[in-house]
């Protein structure tokens, strides 16, 4: 059973070798917006996390740049973190 | 509401457009042309007497019952056989076809049993109700002669007799009753397909007989009921029937088994179920059923069902039984804490497929404005998500694009991993009445299912592919149809991205994609491959269905994105007999899925950051929403055991039995604080719980459900909730005891807001279902009768998208220690996990789950059948029997998941969809070995069950 980082860097470089067939830009920007629109926010600060950390052991490469390429999760206001 | 009985108009519609009219009985009627002349008669309101004639069978003219009398021609013509012609006068009623009818009801009865006052059909009998209008009075023949009525004559046993067979546990077969009008016969080819049923013997011998003199259980009958309802006598009755006897009023209804969403009337006496009779009037189903929502809806009343909350502090305590309001409470108060102590992420909630599409909505209501988080999921995600995925991503909506209807105009039917006689039964008898019309047939499947050969049907083309390399199969159709000159290239130019067409086209031409290329590793004879896309590119309207071994995969939304780039190549989609047709597995998995259960989407597909679309909601629920995605159902369970996720709600859904990696599940369930699960059964995830709600079935709540072909259609309470509340109620309650002005009154409210708030359901309403039967999403002011098939002049997304779609071959791979594929699937008569179809006697036709193994892989582990053999792979170990068989290649093994004790998951990883995270149930790589029996695990399993499903005594209890 995978845990943690490693199960995250997994479905990254799923996703990353879905996506690579389009080449660079497109695959590591669909990539990018892959995790944005379906990883929960711990999620993708885990995996953030564990790129500065490691910088990125067993990530691919597409799917490296494309956690670089995330942006910060949004917080509503009026529900708080 | 009283006794709803359809109109039997004797033979089938005519599908003609042109009319033609004549006189009946004096009396102008105009018909389409081909209408018999016994039904233009009944759509004047005049009933020809009939026996053999039904309109779900085509005409037969056996009985003589039917005769009309037509000016200027010789004879009495029977009027189910002879069709209608222009200007024709006939006389429905004269002194010579009184003396005929007479004379054949005369023969009929004087070979039937006279037992009418203390027959089950009784009030409802053709054969009587002929008798009354023929005016038959006394029978000259007398019970002296030859008959099949008597068991004895004069002290000698008759050989004619034969007894009744009461194998099948749903109904009974007298044959000292039948009239051989061979309505079953007819029925069982004619619309269920299966042609178990023949006549043996001649003439005054003849019997209807399941198959070679085999009772009914034995026989090849899949108890579809279709004879059953299709007998005018009493012969064939429901155990039900003749235990309870005639129904006195009846509901709609929609069955709550499969996704194909059958039409039932509910038959009652009271608040008792007599039978459950398919509506023909159902588009879905159009007066056709299976054995499950026919027959197995005994779980309602099943000893097991709990009606009682009950609640404990630890899961190896017992169940405390308590009040609703207790139960309730627990659920607010430990939620609070949890958001309390672990922030307002760490709760979520999960809704099923069995929900009602208004249970659903509440849930992940609940979830999203009651906690602030998005972290609600469904069960769709473990089998559909990647359509939702795919086809939003191609043609701009999650949903097929078709009708069910639609395949009486299909001319190549392709079916990908799905097996629709055993997953989509009455869609099956759908689709092989059309093959038996000629149209042809592709499978794609690893195993030989029941649709590569059966009576009167062989597919064309079957391509065994070795399981997980779909990707690389559809591609190198694709690749044959590019290269061949096959695209259908007006519609590619008029209809969808040319740019992203051409790179494509480009991508698939490439040699690594040809069959050729690829067979090392599908398995597959490019010959076959090619020839295949050749029938499927020419052979006509195209039509594709899949189900979960196209989804169900790592590659589960890649294939789903090549299947729909083949429907667009080939220029098949936007009218009848095409498309792209996803067979979902439960029964409202679309119903889930529009309803915003996901964790990323608000009803219709919109995504929670989508600020206008959230906005909506927020005003009408007047709370503020979470703009990112929550947690689906397996980063929950790894966020619970990584300790950030404490508490989840489960409303119908069994995650400890049905997800894969069970010993994942469990670890997760384990480290939660607060388990709610709201069911009809303790099951096997209620063993990691710490409330139990009960739930209740569908007889006994209000809502609609959703059919594979985005049909919204009516469940109908025919009794009280046994619970005490519907589910509905269950999660109001809920909503209430935190605070939330919930105030529904009625399921038909919480479809209101729904439509509100849900463009694809502006117009739908309970009224609305009520006028129409039914209406097929998406339904609103542009098209306010609903919407049967989808993209016709162009895309929803507008033009349609196509995807490169490369083969990245699955992590899970064979090797020395696990050299086989295990792939699994479902049988008709159980249903998902089995929790309902176990508790009723679907079960004596498949009493556990088997191991379905070839000769050859059998023999050189010495494994013969019916052996117990151990099942491991890298998660784990189970134990079952094997089945010998040659329907799956060597290499490969197959086994059925609906019995616990199997725990066929123990064994399933949790490599997923790379897209949707939807676990790849149909590729484990593992090894078969001998063995005594269980292991040890499922004996431990066992224990562990048992001891988790205590319920402490009240007085006991008390005293603690
Ligand atoms: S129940 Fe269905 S399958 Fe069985 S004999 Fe009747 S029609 Fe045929
Ligand atoms: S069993 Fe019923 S339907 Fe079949 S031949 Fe006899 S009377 Fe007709
Ligand atoms: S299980 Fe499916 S096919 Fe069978 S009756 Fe129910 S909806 Fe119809
Ligand atoms: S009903 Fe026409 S011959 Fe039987």
């Amino acid at each position: 059973m995978l845990h943690g980082a490693d199960r995250l860097v997994l479905m990254a470089n799923q996703i990353a070798r879905a996506y690579a067939v389009e080449g660079e830009e497109r695959a590591v920007r669909q990539t990018a917006s892959h995790i944005q629109k379906f990883w929960e926010p711990r999620m993708r600060d885990a995996i953030t996390a564990f790129v500065k950390e490691t910088g990125g052991k067993g990530l691919d490469e597409y799917a490296l740049k494309a956690v670089g390429a995330l942006k910060p999760s949004r917080i509503n206001p009026a529900l708080g973190a | 509401m009283a006794l709803i009985k359809e109109i039997d108009y004797g033979t089938p519609a005519a599908k003609s457009e042109k009319m033609v009219t004549l006189i009946i009985d004096d009396t102008e009627i105009t018909v389409p042309e081909g209408t018999s002349i016994m039904r233009a008669a009944m759509e004047m309101g005049t009933t020809i007497p009939k026996l053999c004639a039904t309109d779900m069978l085509d005409s037969f003219g056996s009985c003589r019952l039917c005769l009309v009398e037509i000016e200027g021609r010789n004879g009495t013509p029977a009027s189910c056989t002879t069709p209608v012609a222009p200007g024709i006068k006939v006389k429905t009623q004269t002194q010579r076809l009184k003396d005929i009818r007479k004379g054949v009801m005369e023969l009929y009865i004087s070979d039937h049993p006279l037992d009418c006052l203390t027959c089950p059909a009784n009030g409802d009998c053709e054969l009587e109700d002929m008798a009354g209008a023929v005016g038959l009075r006394d029978v000259r023949y007398g019970y002296e002669g030859e008959n099949h009525v008597f068991k004895k004559m004069d002290g000698v046993a008759n050989d004619l007799y034969i007894g009744k067979d009461e194998s099948n546990p749903y109904f009974t077969y007298d044959p000292a009753k039948c009239i051989v009008c061979n309505r079953c016969v007819r029925a069982c080819e004619e619309v269920q397909g299966t042609f178990a049923l023949t006549i043996s013997g001649r003439g005054f011998d003849s019997r209807v007989s399941a198959g070679m003199n085999e009772d009914f259980l034995a026989s090849e009958c899949v108890s579809c009921g279709a004879c059953v309802q299709a007998c005018p006598t009493a012969t064939l009755s429901e155990k039900a029937l003749i235990e309870i006897g005639q129904p006195e009023h009846s509901h709609i209804t929609t069955c709550a088994y499969c996704g194909v969403g059958c039409s039932f009337k509910a038959e009652m006496r009271g608040e008792e179920v007599v039978r459950m009779v398919p509506w023909k009037d159902g588009k879905a189903n159009r007066g056709h059923s299976c054995v499950k929502g026919r027959f197995a809806y005994g779980y309602a009343t099943h000893r097991d069902r709990i009606m009682k909350p009950m609640v404990r502090d630890k899961i190896t305590d017992p169940w405390r039984e308590t009040t609703w309001e207790e139960a309730i409470g627990r659920v607010a108060s430990e939620f609070k804490r949890i958001q309390g102590q672990y922030g307002r992420r760490s709760v979520g909630g999960i809704t099923s497929s069995r929900c009602t599409n208004e249970e659903s909505f509440l849930v992940q209501k609940l979830i999203r404005a009651g906690f602030g988080t998005n972290n609600v999921d469904t069960c769709a995600r473990v089998c559909h998500s990647p359509t939702g995925y795919g086809l939003k991503t191609t043609f701009g909506e999650s949903a097929g694009t078709q009708d069910f209807d639609s395949v009486e105009d299909t001319d190549v039917v392709l079916i990908i991993g799905c097996n629709p006689t055993d997953g989509h039964p009455v869609f099956a008898s759908r689709m092989k009445k059309r093959l038996r019309e000629g149209a042809k047939l592709i499978v794609i499947d690893p195993r030989r299912t029941d649709m590569v050969r059966s009576p009167h049907i062989e597919a064309d083309y079957h391509l065994p592919l070795q399981p997980g390399t779909n990707v690389a199969v559809v591609t190198a159709l694709a690749h044959v149809i590019v290269t061949e000159g096959l695209v259908d290239e007006k519609f590619v130019n008029e209809r969808c991205e040319v740019e992203e067409y051409k790179e494509w086209a480009a991508f698939v031409a490439d040699p690594s994609h040809s069959p050729e290329a690829t067979a090392e590793y599908t398995g597959l004879d490019p010959k076959e491959v090619r020839a295949a896309a050749r029938l499927f590119a020419t052979g006509g309207n195209g039509a594709i269905y899949y189900g979960l071994g196209v989804t169900e995969h790592s590659q589960g939304s890649t294939t789903v994105l090549a299947i729909a780039n083949l429907a667009m190549a080939t220029g098949n989609i936007g009218r009848p007999g095409v498309g792209v047709n996803p067979l979902r597995g439960q029964n409202n998995v679309q119903g889930a899925c529009d309803m915003g259960s996901f964790p990323h989407e608000l009803t219709a597909y919109r995504h929670v950051s989508d600020d206008t679309a959230r906005a909506l909601f927020e005003v009408e629920w007047g709370r503020p929403l979470d703009p990112e995605p929550g947690l689906r159902i397996p980063n929950m369970l790894d966020a619970a055991v990584e300790g950030t996720f404490k508490a989840l709600y489960i409303e119908g859904e069994d995650i400890l039995q049905s997800d894969p990696n069970t010993t994942h599940v469990s670890a997760g369930l384990a480290a939660m604080e607060c388990v709610v699960v709201q069911d009809l059964f303790l099951n096997e995830t209620a063993n990691y719980a710490h409330v139990f709600l009960p739930g209740c079935t569908f007889l006994e709540k209000d809502g609609t459900f959703t059919n594979a072909e985005r049909r919204v259609q009516r469940v109908t309470k025919v009794m009280a909730p046994k619970n005490g509340y519907a589910d509905w109620e269950v999660t109001q309650l809920i909503a209430q005891a935190l605070g939330l002005n919930w105030n529904y009154k009625h399921a038909g409210e919480i479809l209101d807001e729904i439509a509100r708030l849900t463009p694809t359901f502006t117009n739908i309403s309970f009224k609305k279902l009520e006028e129409m039967g039914s209406v097929q999403w998406p339904c609103n002011d542009e098209t306010p009768e609903g919407m049967p098939i989808m993209h016709i002049e162009e895309f929803t997304r507008g033009k349609g998208k196509f995807v490169m779609t490369e083969y990245v071959p699955t992590d899970e791979r064979t090797g020395s220690r696990f050299p086989l594929i295990l792939t699994t699937g479902r049988i008709l008569s159980h249903y998902n996990v089995g929790a309902q179809t176990r508790r009723t006697a679907n079960v004596e036709w498949h009493p556990e789950d088997r191991l379905e193994i070839h000769p050859h892989d059998a023999e050189v582990r010495g494994v013969n059948d019916g052996d117990w053999v151990r099942l491991d792979s890298r998660a784990g170990t189970t134990a079952l029997r094997a089945l010998i068989t040659d329907r799956v290649a060597t290499g490969v093994v197959y086994t059925t998941f609906h019995h616990p004790t199997t725990q066929a998951n123990v064994i399933t990883t949790d490599f997923s969809d790379w897209a949707t995270n939807c676990p790849e149930y149909k590729v484990t790589a593992v090894q078969v070995s001998k063995s005594n029996g269980p292991t040890d695990y499922q004996d431990d399993y066992d224990e562990f069950s048992r001891k988790s499903r205590r319920i402490a005594e009240p007085v006991k209890e008390a005293a603690e």
